[in-house]
């Protein structure tokens, strides 16, 4: 079968080649600039959208050649692929637009937006890989990108954070450095096969395959942020608004889940990963990191803290309807990768307009600000219901999903979970909208606060998206139905 | 053989080129400039032909082994070369900017006769097959590379140049000592006698007391006390060439010799690969106590080193027919990138006027390209995909798996963490801001040509990791006669 690599090597080029050229502009031809942002991010949307309707009528596009004998750079646009691309070509063109206004006559917007673009192109390496080593690549490519990003102000905390951050992610991109050295020498290939390659090497030798696998979901566990390697997160909350989003909705936490998502599905293999008496110590590592981040976010007064911890719960629902290892189950741990993406990006971007225009940075400062900036908090209070599983909102469709997995595959323990998650959700988002909404904003009230539009539009797109991924959940290419469409094809083998 | 002669040419040609700068100092930097170009050129014709034959020897006047001198290109040697004149090539370009100006002109006219006598010498040891041969080529490099180290000039320089003279010419002796012994057990010295010689005790002490010399020349802990203030002190395109360049030239003798060692016993690699371990671990905590950046890049150098001497010993059962590749692969991926890296320290402490680690932040200046070139440049030293630092890492670490060696696992990975956190002190200084006192930040200042050749290095550090497929074929051409 002849494989097509033009409009995927086009699509890494969107990014990649466009931070080269943004690096290279003068700080000040911000108009510039901003054009070749914006036209390189639709660009890419629309490219994404051709390879999806391309790939959804089973077309392969694939690019591979050889690094080492027997083990190739391999790109592939499998629809697992795609429907990580999609939420972070849509996510990206709304992240630039809102960085453009947030960041508007700060310091160093060349860097910034250089880094940026090397950041989307990350992460589509990340999605596109076809094998382990591939995917390692453009892991640590994405570390390193990020980097900059997380210390962009340059202050002495922002440094320490950015320490923390490199020490959690370099140390975990050399163990998975060292898990993919193990797939290699164990399984004489890295590739993504749909139903997995480890199953004879388990069969053969078990304890170097378990081994192999705790290596493997130590290393993305950092990125995905599973207690106890979260801890980066809540710090690197230093970075500019626009970053956090990126990093918790987008790029960071998302190539860890996607990670494991493909370690567990196509490297050892659903059914291999069950033989091994693995699934149930994964499934209960992320119940574990689930009710821990919900029970840190309570108390933080930080908004960003807040949100981060929020975030360490929620993309471990990934993570547990992977461990479920049932169909159900895995729709809604793919569902979530993109609600929860819309959700948490939506949020991100609310904070840092309550920091821009009003410099409410904390929980305790929330009083009324639904009534200064009401369209911001609208979307903010949208996707913070969703957060909590409100029907008919995008998170309990994943939640809806994830539970019914449970039951199908007789964990019955996910419903009380579930249960307890979103009690502890709605106590720690509901006091931040009962503030903005139904509590007057101390005396001395500035004149009202202006943003532009270039912040102020940005959330509520999201949010619209939260409520369309939940409303119209069936409909054709919904993240819903497509994730459908992968679970056939993963569970089919 | 068919058309020139491009072995000999490609040593007699610098050599030629050495003695024109002397005597024409005003023409120094052209005059060598051309040279190197044109030796570059011989490798390359060299390359093609290699690549066509496997292999290609030339009888030096006619005479061949073992009563002549034969010259012979193989991949590895052509590699060496290559390495050599792409490196030189643009080590060159940046030497004309960094000695402009009349304040340097002592050190212009003595750079490019020195330079050019150093390739000459390092293309006769990638070309020789004979052990005396490689002797001469050996005390010629030291010469060059000593006077290279005392260039500068300052008292710092003068002290380091003596120490190198010192453990160069004990180097050199030792060598020459084991160079007699071989020559009283076999009466032939070129290494297809060596190969044929039976093992006995008398040849592994010969041996034995090369691989010290050579040790003591390549900087390997703990012969490496010398290394850092050599380095550290030559002014910056002399520093490039002496890490990149200069302590490849024994370490490639090593590889060869390693190949012909008729009693490398699992005993003898371990102490080798342990050398090599003690190496990296010295090297990162020196790295991370150093204060001045070129005293870091120098001290990386020594860790480098060591993981170079790990990749050889983890050879294992399956003997070295693997693990010469990923050290082969490692040497280049140094070369490249180390030079890249002293080019850019040399920039940025040209810029702003020092080299202090800790003060690096609070300069209003910010060399944005030689800063970026100092990071890419970390990104193959640190072995970061998809550099050919990080190939011939996976290649070291790969082969230790196989074997069974989780203790060479271990220290590579030690290493990888020891140059994350050493590289990282400086990298993060580049995007710290809050320490700049007065003038406002002028973030796209400093940018000049100059920064050019060693940002194409930096970059060719990184790319060539996706080539490595076909680099590791190249290395392959021709050793079948050769490597065990």
């Amino acid at each position: 079968m002849t494989e097509s690599a033009t409009l995927l090597i086009l699509i890494l080029l969107t990014s990649l080649g466009a931070a080269p050229v943004i690096f290279a502009l003068p700080e000040s031809a911000a108009r510039l600039r901003t054009a070749i942002n914006l036209t390189m991010a639709t660009i890419k949307v629309a490219l994404v959208g051709w390879l999806a309707l391309e790939v959804g009528q089973g077309a392969r596009h694939g690019l591979s050649f050889a690094i080492l004998p027997g083990l190739e750079f391999r790109l592939q646009a499998d629809p697992l692929a795609i429907l990580f691309i999609a939420l972070s070509a849509v996510l990206w063109l709304i992240t630039t637009i809102y960085s453009v206004g947030y960041l508007e006559r700060g310091p160093h917007r060349a860097r910034f937006f250089g880094f940026f673009s090397l950041c989307v192109g990350a992460t589509v390496g990340v999605a596109l890989a076809g094998n382990l080593f591939t995917f390692l690549v453009f892991y640590e490519l994405l570390t390193l990108a990020t980097y900059p990003l997380v210390i962009h102000r340059g202050t002495a905390e922002a440094l320490r954070a950015g320490r923390i951050y490199l020490i959690y992610t370099l140390a975990g991109g050399l163990v998975l450095l060292l898990g993919t050295l193990g797939l290699w020498v164990l399984a004489g290939t890295t590739d993504f096969v749909a139903g997995g390659i480890m199953a004879d090497v388990a069969a053969a030798q078990p304890l170097a395959a378990q081994a192999l696998f705790v290596v493997l979901i130590l290393a993305l566990g950092v990125k995905a942020a599973l207690v106890p390697l979260h801890r980066w997160l809540p710090i690197a909350m230093v970075a500019p608004a626009p970053v956090s989003a990126l990093l918790h909705a987008v790029a960071v936490v998302k190539a860890g889940a996607f990670g494991i998502i493909r370690v567990v599905f196509e490297v050892f293999g659903i059914e291999t990963v069950r033989e091994l008496g693995l699934t149930m110590p994964l499934a209960a590592l992320a119940a574990v990191t689930i009710l821990y981040g919900s029970v840190r976010a309570m108390t933080q007064d930080d908004i960003k803290k807040r949100l981060a911890y929020s975030t360490v719960s929620q993309v471990s629902y990934i993570t547990l309807g992977v461990a479920l290892a049932g169909p159900v189950a895995a729709v809604g741990a793919l569902a979530h990768l993109i609600h929860q993406g819309l959700m948490k990006i939506t949020m991100f971007m609310a904070a840092g307009n309550l920091a821009e225009a009003l410099g409410v940075k904390r929980v305790s400062q929330m009083d009324g600000v639904g009534r200064a900036l009401p369209g911001t908090m609208l979307a903010f209070s949208l996707a913070a219901l969703a957060m909590i599983g409100l029907p008919p909102l995008a998170g309990f469709v994943s939640k809806w999903y994830l539970a019914q997995g449970g039951l199908a595959v007789g964990q019955d323990w996910v419903i009380p979970l579930l249960l307890g998650s979103s009690l502890l959700n709605a106590l720690y988002f509901l006091p931040m909208l009962h503030r903005a909404w139904f509590r007057d904003a101390p005396e001395a009230e500035a004149p009202r606060p202006r943003i532009g539009w270039m912040l102020a539009a940005p959330p509520l797109v999201t949010a619209a998206l939260v409520l369309a991924a939940g409303l119209m959940a069936n409909a054709p290419f919904s993240p819903l139905e497509w994730t459908r469409f992968i679970v056939e094809l993963e569970y089919r083998e | 053989m068919t058309g020139p002669d491009w072995l000999t040419l490609s040593i007699i040609l610098p050599l030629f080129g050495a003695v024109a700068a002397f005597i024409l100092p005003r023409a120094a930097a052209g005059l060598g400039l051309t040279t190197v170009a044109a030796t570059t050129l011989c490798v390359l014709m060299m390359a093609d032909q290699v690549a066509a034959l496997g292999a290609v020897t030339v009888p030096l006047g006619g005479w061949g082994a073992p009563l002549g001198i034969e010259l012979r290109a193989d991949g590895l040697s052509v590699a060496m070369l290559a390495l050599t004149g792409m490196v030189g090539l643009l080590v060159s370009v940046s030497a004309i900017d960094a000695f402009a100006g009349d304040r340097t002109a002592r050190q212009r006219q003595y750079f490019w006769p020195l330079w050019l006598l150093l390739l000459s010498g390092l293309n006769g040891v990638y070309l020789g097959t004979d052990l005396f041969n490689l002797y001469v080529m050996i005390e010629i490099i030291a010469l060059a590379a000593v006077g290279l180290t005392v260039l500068g000039g300052t008292r710092e320089a003068l002290r380091a140049g003596l120490d190198y003279v010192y453990a160069s010419i004990l180097g050199a002796l030792l060598f020459l000592l084991g160079v007699g012994l071989i020559y009283l057990q076999l009466g032939r010295l070129d290494f297809a006698g060596v190969i044929a010689a039976p093992p006995s005790a008398a040849m592994t002490a010969a041996l034995a007391v090369m691989f010290v010399g050579l040790a003591l020349k390549t900087a390997l802990f703990p012969l490496h006390v010398w290394l850092p203030a050599a380095h550290a002190n030559a002014a910056a395109p002399a520093s490039a060439l002496l890490s990149g360049l200069v302590v490849k030239g024994a370490l490639y003798i090593v590889l060869r010799l390693a190949g012909y060692m008729p009693a490398l016993t699992e005993d003898i690699l371990t102490l080798i690969g342990l050398m090599g371990a003690g190496a990296v671990i010295w090297g990162g905590i020196q790295a991370l106590r150093a204060e001045r950046l070129k005293l870091l890049v120098a001290w990386s150098t020594v860790a480098q080193i060591g993981l170079i001497f790990v990749a050889l010993a983890r050879a294992g059962e399956r003997g070295l027919s693997d693990s010469w590749k990923a050290a082969a692969l490692l040497i280049l991926a140094h070369g490249i990138a180390k030079a890249a890296m002293f080019l850019a320290a040399g920039r940025i402490k040209d810029e702003i006027g020092h080299d202090r680690i800790r003060d690096l932040d609070r300069s209003p200046i910010r060399p944005t390209l030689a800063q970026v070139t100092f990071a890419l440049a970390a990104i193959s030293l640190i072995g970061l995909p998809p550099s050919l630092g990080f190939i011939g890492k996976w290649q070291l670490m790969e082969g230790a798996m196989m074997a069974g060696y989780w203790h060479w696992v271990a220290i590579t990975m030690i290493g990888t963490l020891f140059s994350v956190a050493y590289f990282s002190r400086v990298l993060a200084g580049f995007l710290r801001f809050d320490r700049v006192r007065g003038g406002p930040l002028a973030e796209h200042h400093g940018w000049s040509g100059a920064d050019a050749a060693p940002l194409i290095l930096a970059s060719a550090a990184v790319l060539l990791g996706l080539a490595a497929g076909p680099i590791i074929a190249f290395i392959d051409l021709g050793a079948g006669g050769a490597m065990p």
